[in-house]
């Protein structure tokens, strides 16, 4: 059959997908990431308007104040498709379930400092409802937005969020030898202590923004790129004097997840922001008010953990790397 | 840390998944949820919820990203071995167009309908499912694209497929059928969805899809069924949970859910009558007939769901008799308005060839002979002496299914079935007590049907001839539409067969 089928003359008639063709200009080999993404949302002739929310069709673009000509622009640098996504998160856990295995077995756990294995209880645990509220802003960004570009990388977003918490959960487990109270604790904690409630309150606001631009903004860049350079870095790095290494080796996804999805998140700034000027100033303003709250919210924390002036340094300087990052995506920081 | 409690698989799963939610303070629950009430849902205790499997989202990563690099690996090799020779004749990557160009779409549709319900349903069992639902139908949308790239570069149709989905007059059937779900609230979605789609008539559509493929030498669509089908068993799981919940938690949700039960019966019988036609006419190889598809997937394993839920209350979809009766006609009715428009459509037809033809009257010994031959062998009398027959009359669409009035009366077969309501000062026309019902119980929704008939007249798809239509809808006149034969399909695949010969001496 193969021999066969060598000596005969298979010639492909069409490279790809018409659509695909118009946006290369050529009719030529496109990779799998474009074909799975570019022009897969329905754009015209929706049948009927929502019954929750009749102002407007079921993707519509005018569901943010941004605009874009071609919203296919907001391409994700990772050029994550399906496949290429849940392939790339399970090698990236392998090391993590490795991690959580090896600190379980030596007990490296047993080596912290007792102090502080309490400030890791009263920062981290509770963190994870956070990286909930995150989870459910992902899954909204890709419900609202417009365009398979920023919409699927945005459902791969909320997966990634519901998996933090979840490690964030097992290192609980394995604070509380799997009983649970540690993570019944963390939630008391981000109800009631005084050091989360501006972060729970951060989060629950972010929940009812309507504009799923601004939430994108909000919570990808001025919420992730404090909290993860300052709990992930930071904190972390005071723990290392006080036995802190096994929490880092924990944490690991997490700085290395975060370094990856900002590559994403500045993709998508940086284009929508240099498509028009009232973009940029849309934009600029957003990140004016959610990255001051963000600060202003995790403010407590920080002091709770690193002291009060160590605390208010380090998330200056957090908030300093934050700000240099936005202007060079071209907001007017 | 010693003496290590060693926690169950649920009590895990709950510790890490159900114990994230909170109930907040600083913003209403309404405002967080906003779409919660208004379809009149009543839900107590969300706690009562079973989660029906305990992924956590490493555990979802590591078997999708499994079957992801097995599915790769087969679509790899069948496109480097040119593995759409191996098909049993070139008439079946109609049903592949059809597939790609009707189905796929739904897909990703399904993928942001599942986001939408795994942000607002208040939950967090079933939204954590919701959730995972949207990305294993991301996943369906992007693998059946995948695979069916390889035959866009060898077959005509395919090319344009969001494009078409957005305009073709029999793409707006499915395009409705699914814009009329996610426009819905949050609930009747879970039910019209996940419930009645996927529980339901999913077999109906996926069994022969599949099965079809797998007949006649598609190994790579075949593979693609299979790599679904866990995730497959995971949404049918999910939207029998679903159901049972709602009906568990108030009694007053009863009247409501069956109200989407009998509407989504319906809408996805008339979908379904698509692969109908797929099933009889367009395999090659021939998997089953239809009818008998629907014996055993509806009313044999429907038969014993409803038997199943009737201890909610709940009782078998409304006209679920007539759609059983409709078996022994839907297929032969479609396929004749298919050959009739062939010019507008996407996809190839041909007439039923003399074999075919026994098997068609012994499938439906009742029907077949009776009413469908005699048409078929007249129109290939009529093409014999070059009088091809076309009907360039625009039909008239249903307004809520949107398929062309051609279904026959329940019980008389040689009438057409019409049926019409007024609403504000409007007469909406709809093919069967089925659509109607659905338009009266919410004209408001379908009075505002995106109905392509309605738009050509209103000239809003490029103009007011069928080639400035078909030239909208992106079709390359003459090799997209017409005949199989004479198709250049049809050429390319003599050619291949013809030097496969040549060279096998
Ligand atoms: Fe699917
Ligand atoms: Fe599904
Ligand atoms: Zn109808």
């Amino acid at each position: 059959m193969t021999i066969e089928i060598k000596t005969l003359k298979v010639e492909p008639r069409r490279q790809t997908f018409g659509h695909i063709a118009r946006r290369y200009g050529a009719d030529k080999p496109a990779s799998r990431y474009d074909e799975a993404t570019l022009d897969v949302q329905a754009t015209a002739n929706f049948h009927y308007k929502p019954l929750w929310g009749a102002d407007h069709w079921l993707y519509d673009e005018r569901r943010t104040r941004v605009t874009m000509a071609d919203w296919y622009k907001l391409r994700d640098p990772r050029q994550y498709y399906y496949a290429t996504y849940n392939i790339a998160r399970a090698g990236q856990y392998q090391t993590t379930e490795r991690n959580i295995e090896f600190v379980d077995k030596r007990g490296l756990l047993a080596h912290l400092d007792p102090a502080w294995r309490e400030t890791v209880e009263t920062y981290l645990l509770p963190l994870r409802h956070m990286e909930w509220g995150a989870n459910l802003n992902c899954t909204n960004i890709c419900d609202l937005g417009y365009g398979t570009a920023v919409t699927a990388a945005s459902i791969f977003a909320a997966g990634d969020h519901l998996a933090l918490a979840q490690i964030i959960g097992r290192i609980g487990l394995l604070l509380d030898g799997n009983t649970g109270a540690s993570l019944d604790r963390a939630k008391d904690r981000w109800m009631t202590a005084p050091e989360w409630q501006g972060l729970r309150r951060l989060t629950e606001d972010t929940l009812v923004v309507k504009d799923w631009f601004e939430l994108l903004l909000a919570q990808n860049l001025a919420i992730d790129g404090i909290l993860y350079p300052l709990v992930y870095g930071r904190f972390d790095a005071a723990g290392q004097a006080l036995g802190g290494s096994a929490v880092s080796m924990l944490t690991e996804f997490m700085n290395e997840w975060f370094t990856e999805h900002s590559r994403w998140v500045d993709a998508v700034i940086k284009t929508a922001a240099a498509e028009s000027p009232e973009n940029r100033a849309l934009l600029t303003g957003w990140f004016a008010t959610w990255a001051s709250r963000a600060a202003g919210a995790f403010a407590p924390l920080a002091d709770h953990v690193l002291g009060a002036e160590e605390g208010t340094r380090a998330l200056a300087e957090v908030v300093g790397g934050l700000q240099a990052r936005a202007k060079t995506l071209g907001l007017a920081v | 840390m010693n003496a290590v409690a060693k926690l169950g698989l649920k009590q895990r799963y709950s510790l890490l998944t159900r114990g994230l939610d909170w109930e907040p303070s600083y913003q209403s629950k309404s405002a967080i949820y906003p779409y919660a009430e208004f379809e009149g849902i009543k839900i107590h205790d969300w706690s009562k919820w079973e989660d029906p499997f305990r992924l956590t989202m490493d555990a979802y990563w590591k078997f999708q990203a499994e079957k992801e690099r097995k599915l790769y690996a087969v679509l790899d090799s069948f496109a480097q071995n040119n593995g759409q020779m191996g098909l049993t004749d070139a008439r079946y990557v109609n049903a592949v167009k059809l597939f790609l160009t009707g189905v796929s779409p739904l897909e990703y549709q399904a993928h942001r309908g599942f986001a939408h319900v795994g942000r607002h349903i208040p939950g967090v069992g079933p939204r954590v499912a919701a959730q995972m639902q949207s990305l294993d139908e991301l996943r369906h949308v992007q693998t059946q694209i995948h695979t069916l790239s390889h035959y866009n570069k060898f077959f005509d149709g395919l090319h344009e497929f969001p494009h078409m989905h957005d305009r073709v007059w029999y793409l707006s059937v499915p395009k409705s059928f699914f814009d009329d779900a996610r426009t819905a609230g949050p609930f009747e979605y879970f039910i019209a969805i996940g419930f009645a789609f996927e529980y339901v008539l999913t077999n109906l559509l996926f069994v022969p899809f599949m099965s079809g493929a797998a007949y006649n030498g598609d190994l790579a669509t075949v593979t693609f069924g299979f790599s679904a089908q866990s995730d497959e068993s995971r949404h049918m799981t999910l939207g029998i949970e679903v159901i049972k919940f709602l009906l568990e938690q108030d009694p007053d949700n009863l009247p409501i859910v069956q109200k989407w039960v009998d509407k989504w019966f319906w809408r996805g019988h008339r979908v379904l009558g698509l692969v109908a036609m797929m099933m009889d006419y367009m395999l090659p190889k021939k998997i089953m007939s239809w009818r008998e598809a629907w014996e055993i997937y509806f009313t044999e394993a429907g038969g014993s769901l409803f038997q199943d839920l009737s201890r909610y209350g709940l009782r078998v979809p409304k006209y679920a008799d007539v759609a059983t009766a409709e078996a022994d006609h839907i297929s032969h009715q479609n396929w004749a308005v298919f050959y009739q428009y062939t010019h507008a459509a996407g996809f190839h037809t041909w007439l039923p060839s003399a074999e075919e033809m026994d098997w068609l009257s012994e499938k439906y010994p009742t029907t077949f002979d009776k009413y469908y031959r005699p048409r078929f062998e007249m129109w290939g009398e009529m093409a014999k002496e070059g009088k091809r027959f076309y009907n360039n009359a625009l039909p008239q669409l249903c307004t809520t299914c949107q398929i062309p009035m051609a279904y026959t009366e329940p019980g008389d077969p040689t009438t057409i079935s019409f049926r019409h309501s007024h609403y504000k000062g409007d007469t909406y026309h709809f093919c069967s007590d089925g659509c109607k019902d659905i338009f009266d119980n919410e004209p408001e929704k379908y009075s505002q049907s995106w109905l392509p008939v309605h738009q050509i007249f209103q000239g809003n798809c490029g103009g007011a001839s069928v080639e400035e239509v078909l030239k909208w809808y992106r079709l390359n006149l003459g090799a997209d539409n017409l005949d199989q034969a004479g198709s250049p399909d049809q050429a390319q695949w003599d050619a291949w067969m013809e030097a496969r010969r040549r060279v096998a001496g």
